[in-house]
């Protein structure tokens, strides 16, 4: 590794593994960004040396892929600075290999006014390690009764719209909602489940929860709100994104609605294919989320819809919570899991276990969030901004989340062996991360 | 209604504009004749119009309305039009805030129906006054390019009008936010358009519809800052149609949600004043239309319903 590159010299980055799961390229080669875009890429370029007035980045033959697009997260600014802060999560992000994140509108006040979309991009500006990105609120205040302003906050830059980890769960809102939204062509996300059935539910409903005395989530509450949801996706026309799925169900009623060529897609965050209820344990809050994890065979599920491309992409669904909101008996503590710093480990544990090709399990984290958002990050191609993460994908190491750059702590993956991360974090012309060796 | 039936009812209006522009505006067409404006939903401008039709042709004119009738103390709308009919009237004027009630009401009396508005349903003299305005300007309604814009979803207006344009050959596009759009409403032989820009591109005519305060707060839309932001016609928007086109609107206006108050008031733009003046004479000519069976066969009774449509 060389030292930190001068942001205003045209940078090379050299003898890496250019990977750009858009495109399919694999290839050895070289990269050369120029006033923080992608000015040339190719197996061919520099093959005579870098040229003089251009400084070299070396990769060490690593994997050099766009940055990691993180469609999910939770800040806790505004809000909820003890949690976490635009600061601590962007720091974390970029040791994560994520040069971009895209946040949830539930922050208090939510984000559902013109004016916090500009306080956020300000903010993001001032104090972000990388990029942040807005949803806005689909309804005010996240309430799931009256539209929020869709139209001119997606011109303000809502990139998205959802009530975030409310599910919009009155069916004549949401249809509306769709139907608006659709006039602009604008992206709805669901927290998909209803939440009659989740009620006073903590866990996944089953064996283990009736072991725990902890009162149960059926499973069935997600593909119910997913089935309703394609009808009036059918129905409106409008496009639509499933968060987090977490069930065998759910992902098969979205399977076939992409058959049949809805304009829809979906989402899920490590954990849903990393662990299982059990890793509750004996009442662990750190894995108390929302929706919860589930059962062996949705777990399965959940990474044969990877797989198949059923799920698209792969978001941590980041959502600090710190020591007070999770050292609670189990059925108070607060849900979610510090994700940023894990999310590329525990997305490479898929292909070390040999479920899937490495450009793939990229694609979930990079090219394929930034095409349901249509964002113009996460390629690697001329012109594109130079967001790059040099990846070592086989380093052997074990989660440690004492060492967080994030301010919560609250991860179930303490100890956890992983192998693989972010080497390298850069953010057009910036060095935001480098391991230290 | 044919297209011969619709030129006939204009060219009529017309002659009843220049009765209307006279300083004595009053003709004894209907002396001796009643007419009984039967609202059931309050309105203001319709009423009146009809009122002053039936005046200015020196029939006998009665205003009902909701609020001061049987229906309120539980009698139903059928035995209050058979209890009306028995009265004899020659024509009733009907307005209902249910689509289709008029239809109904007309099937149990034997003197004719006009329908004053239905619902979402019709409200033909409206559309048949936008035609008469047009008409004058423009000369004929063919090959006419009409845009018709807003709350298109709740509008018997905006029906009314698509029927009419389409059998008078003028073409017709529809502009609205999606939640304001009736379902399958291209079946309709309409352009459904979601940007106005877009849509009043080569337009030679603008109807703007009413946004009721109801939808306006988050349930058809979210708010009136957005409406007016991506629907609210002003000179910009405004721009993007002919330079010639002409700004309607059926009244009663909000202004600052559908329309700037500036525009409104353009009178080189915007004719929405003289929508008014053209409202009168051609609820004269159904009025003069409707009454002239009874006045040829008094005796053997008026064909039964004969509800002015558009259709």
């Amino acid at each position: 590794m060389t030292a930190s590159p001068d942001p205003e010299q045209p940078t090379a980055y050299v003898n890496a593994r250019l990977m750009d799961p858009a495109s399919g390229l694999d290839t050895p080669g070289n990269l050369l960004s120029l006033n923080g875009k992608i000015a040339d890429l190719g197996a061919n370029l520099f093959s005579g040396g870098v040229p003089d007035g251009i400084q070299a980045v070396e990769c060490g033959e690593k994997i050099l892929a766009p940055g990691l697009i993180d469609m999910r997260v939770q800040l806790g600014e505004p809000g909820e600075e003890h949690k976490d802060t635009i600061a601590s999560a962007t720091a974390a992000a970029a040791s994560g290999g994520i040069t971009t994140m895209i946040c949830l509108p539930n922050t208090n006040p939510p984000i559902d006014d013109v004016s916090l979309i500009e306080f956020m991009a300000r903010r993001a500006r001032e104090n972000g390690a990388v990029k942040i990105y807005p949803y806005a609120a689909i309804t005010r205040g996240c309430r799931g009764e009256e539209l929020a302003e869709m139209g001119i906050l997606a011109e303000a830059g809502a990139m998205a719209f959802t009530d975030g980890q409310n599910a919009l769960a009155n069916s004549l809102v949401m249809r509306r909602a769709l139907s608006y939204a659709s006039t602009y062509d604008l992206l709805i996300m669901q927290h998909p489940e209803d939440p009659e059935l989740v009620k006073e539910g903590v866990m996944n409903e089953g064996e283990a929860a009736t072991r725990l005395g902890l009162s149960g989530i059926p499973a069935a509450a997600e593909p119910i709100m997913v089935a309703r949801d394609m009808r009036l996706v059918e129905l409106t026309g409008a496009r639509y994104h499933a968060a987090h799925v977490s069930t065998a169900d759910a992902i098969d009623i979205i399977r076939r609605a992409k058959a049949r060529g809805l304009p829809v897609t979906c989402d899920t965050a490590p954990h849903y294919f990393t662990l299982n209820e059990t890793a509750i344990g004996d009442y662990r809050t750190f894995a108390k989320t929302s929706p919860p994890l589930r059962g062996e065979g949705d777990r399965l599920a959940v990474i044969e819809g990877l797989k198949d491309g059923t799920i698209d992409a792969i978001a941590s669904d980041h959502a600090p919570q710190d020591q007070d909101s999770k050292r609670l008996p189990f059925a108070q503590a607060e849900c979610g899991i510090a994700g940023l710093e894990t999310l590329l480990p525990l997305s490479l544990a898929l292909y070390h276990a040999g479920e899937m090709p490495l450009i793939d399990v990229l694609a979930k984290l990079t090219a394929n969030p930034a095409g349901l958002l249509r964002l113009d990050e996460g390629r690697l191609v001329v012109g594109a901004p130079a967001d790059l993460v040099v990846i070592d994908p086989d380093r052997p190491w074990r989660i440690d989340p004492d060492l967080f750059l994030s301010k919560s702590k609250n991860s179930p993956f303490d100890g956890h062996p992983v192998q693989g991360g972010a080497e390298i974090t850069v953010l057009g012309r910036r060095v935001v991360f480098e391991r230290a060796s | 209604m044919t297209r011969d039936e619709i030129s006939f009812l204009l060219d009529l209006s017309d002659f009843y504009v220049a009765q209307n522009r006279r300083a004595d505006k009053k003709s004894a067409l209907l002396r001796g004749r009643t007419l009984i404006n039967v609202f059931f939903e309050n309105s203001t401008r319709t009423r009146t119009s009809f009122e002053l039709a039936g005046k200015r042709l020196s029939g006998d004119v009665i205003n009902m309305s909701v609020s001061t009738s049987a229906i309120k103390k539980g009698e139903t709308m059928i035995d209050t039009a058979m209890t009306l009919n028995a009265m004899g009237p020659d024509v009733l004027v009907v307005r209902h805030p249910h689509s289709g009630a008029v239809k109904l009401l007309s099937q149990k009396v034997t003197c004719s129906v006009i329908n004053a508005g239905d619902g979402s349903h019709e409200h033909p003299t409206q559309a048949l006054l936008d035609a008469l305005t047009i008409r004058r300007r423009r000369g004929a309604l063919d090959g006419l390019l009409v845009a018709i814009c807003g709350d298109i979803l709740h509008s018997r207006v905006a029906r009314s009008n698509i029927h009419l344009m389409n059998i008078m050959g003028a073409r017709v596009r529809l502009i609205a936010p999606r939640t304001l759009l009736p379902a399958q409403v291209d079946r309709f032989g309409v352009e459904v358009h979601h940007d106005i820009r877009r849509g009043l591109d080569g337009c030679d005519i603008i109807m703007m519809l009413r946004l009721q305060t109801e939808r306006m707060h988050g349930s058809f839309v979210p708010s009136i800052r957005e409406y007016f932001h991506f629907y609210g016609l002003d000179h910009e928007k405004l721009s993007c149609a002919k330079p010639d086109a002409l700004v309607m609107h059926p009244g009663p206006m909000n202004r600052g949600v559908e329309i700037d108050s500036e525009l409104a008031d353009d009178i080189d733009r915007s004719v929405i004043g003289e929508q008014v003046e053209m409202g009168v004479a051609v609820r004269m000519a159904c009025l003069d239309t409707l009454t002239r069976d009874v006045t040829a066969d008094a005796s053997s009774g008026a064909p039964s319903g004969a509800e002015e449509n558009a259709r």
